[in-house]
């Protein structure tokens, strides 16, 4: 099975900087041991921007999509054969990048 | 009721956990399973009348349940149906249907999928009580006061989730395996205290069929799990608790507290059990977990024959032992209470105020007795005016208004 662990960082109540090499180690592990698919850190959420061309026309506005503290900061995708390997794999996750992480289960995969 | 009705009913609480356990493991599939073993049982409820009891009443509702489930694959067309043709074929084969351990083992799956740690904990409850014991959705939606709609879809969801993010259908490693236990107990704790404080305006106040539920499950890890120490402590904690039962409610509905009951009243067989369970542990010279620490101060209270007996210095000194395991408020509250029999009430309210437990009834129904002890009538009322307000349990409620009124003004 396919998971995203996604990082959630808090605006409100911001984590500590991860120490420096950490989340590469993990990676490197992640990639030793098989689970290795995709992973990626974002930048700042006052980078971001909406489209929305549901209605054909195309409207751009700054910004992210909601309101909230907690944001989307960075993500893994794994390949895993159970939801406890990847919650495993997501506390080492959670150590290396200091931050909370949201496990859920792709439904495809493209 | 019936000889064959009465031999279902117990065929139904010996066998229900073994049948869909079994049946979950070969489809890898709680919704069949549970559909498979429900209509397993319905159709013995038809057959058994006139058929005669099957000579072994699991096996025929195992295969009974397989042939259920494989019917349901085949008419939903599912890919795998061909699979599991064959590996129901192979199973025919191999003669008897399971050797006894793997099916002690497919139970124990069941146990740890219903209690993992990724389900809210009242899904945890709900699924654990209809897949393992076997309950139906209105008796579960009963005892936790809930429509039936939601109970049903409480369980639904879980299973749906169990399935999309794939929770496995396994006894976790050797390392988690602890943790994952106490998650298990955690819920079958879960489970009694509902039934032994049940909550709700109009219920009853203890109820029986919860408890009971409890500890038949408890039994069963405890087979499944002899070695570990924490499910012979939370076994032997439900069976001394369960013993005061029939002393812990008055004639009038109003709670009777430990030192009012009628010891003549508890039940002796029980506290035996238990007593011989805490032995047990004590003498195997491990460190004991939370439950077993609480088995042996019901212990010490079950040992004593009045109330004026009971060695409260082995009480404090074992909370001592339950605080380091858990520094949580609500044990340093139970520590205070046993603290105020052995040091009195001054000494333990000192110990009470600062916890910070203000939306707990029990916090402001200790500290009104301790109030009421010291003489100080108002602050009394007001804190049982506030324990009164937050009590859910009706017999609790009845005497702590009792209390209350019985201030002297």
């Amino acid at each position: 099975m396919h998971y995203l662990l996604s990082v959630i960082d808090d605006s409100a109540n911001p984590s500590p900087a991860d120490e420096p090499g950490a989340v590469d180690t993990f990676n490197q592990q992640l990639k030793d041991d098989g689970y290795w698919v995709f992973a990626g850190g974002l930048e700042r959420l006052d980078a971001s921007t909406v489209v929305d061309a549901r209605s054909g026309e195309t409207a751009i506005t700054d910004g992210p999509f909601a309101e909230t503290k907690e944001f989307l900061a960075g993500f893994w995708v794994i390949e895993a054969d159970d939801l406890d390997v990847a919650l495993e794999l997501a506390a080492g996750g959670s150590k290396a990048c200091h931050r909370k992480i949201e496990v859920r289960p792709f439904d495809g995969i493209a | 009721m019936s000889d064959v009705d009465e031999v279902i009913a117990r065929v139904h609480r010996d066998e229900w956990a073994r049948v869909v356990a079994t049946i979950a493991r070969r489809f890898g599939d709680l919704d069949i399973a549970e559909d498979a073993a429900a209509e397993a049982f319905a159709t013995a409820v038809e057959r058994w009348p006139a058929d005669g009891v099957p000579p072994h009443p699991g096996g025929w509702l195992t295969t009974t349940a397989g042939n259920k489930a494989l019917d349901r694959v085949r008419r939903e067309g599912r890919r795998d149906a061909k699979q599991q043709e064959a590996q129901m074929l192979t199973d025919q084969l191999a003669g008897p249907p399971e050797p006894v351990g793997a099916i002690d083992d497919d139970r124990l799956r069941m146990l740890f999928t219903c209690a993992h740690p990724a389900l809210a904990v009242e899904a945890r409850v709900a699924l654990t009580l209809r897949m393992v014991g076997g309950l139906t959705v209105a008796e579960i939606a009963h005892a936790f006061l809930v429509q039936e709609t939601t109970m049903a879809q409480r369980i639904t969801r879980a299973k749906a989730k169990i399935k999309a993010a794939g929770i496995p259908y396994r006894v976790p490693a050797t390392a988690d395996l602890p943790s994952r236990v106490a998650g298990v107990l955690a819920v079958l704790y879960l489970v009694f205290n509902e039934g032994y404080l049940a909550t709700g305006e109009d219920t009853d106040a203890v109820r029986a069929d919860l408890t009971a539920e409890a500890i038949r499950l408890t039994r069963l890890v405890r087979e499944l799990l002899p070695d570990d120490g924490e499910v012979v402590g939370l076994l032997a904690l439900m069976l001394l608790t369960e013993a005061r039962r029939p002393a812990r409610v008055s004639a009038v509905g109003e709670l009777v507290t430990l030192d009012q009951q009628d010891r003549g009243a508890w039940d002796s067989r029980l506290i035996a059990e238990g007593h011989v369970l805490v032995r047990e542990r004590l003498s195997s010279g491990q460190a004991p977990g939370r439950y077993q620490v609480l088995a042996a101060i019901n212990a010490v209270h079950t040992d004593a024959r009045d109330a004026r007996d009971t060695d409260w210095s082995q009480v404090v000194a074992l909370y001592d032992q339950l605080v380091r395991l858990d520094p949580s408020p609500v044990v340093a509250l139970n520590r205070a209470v046993a603290v105020a029999e052995l040091d009195g009430p001054h000494v333990a309210l000192a110990l009470v105020d600062p916890l910070s437990l203000d939306g707990y009834h029990a916090f402001h129904a200790t500290r009104a007795d301790l109030l009421r002890r010291l003489g100080r009538s108002a602050e009394a009322r007001e804190a049982y005016d506030r324990a009164i307000a937050l009590a859910g349990n009706t017999a609790e409620t009845a005497y702590l208004t009792r209390r209350r009124d019985e201030l002297v003004r």
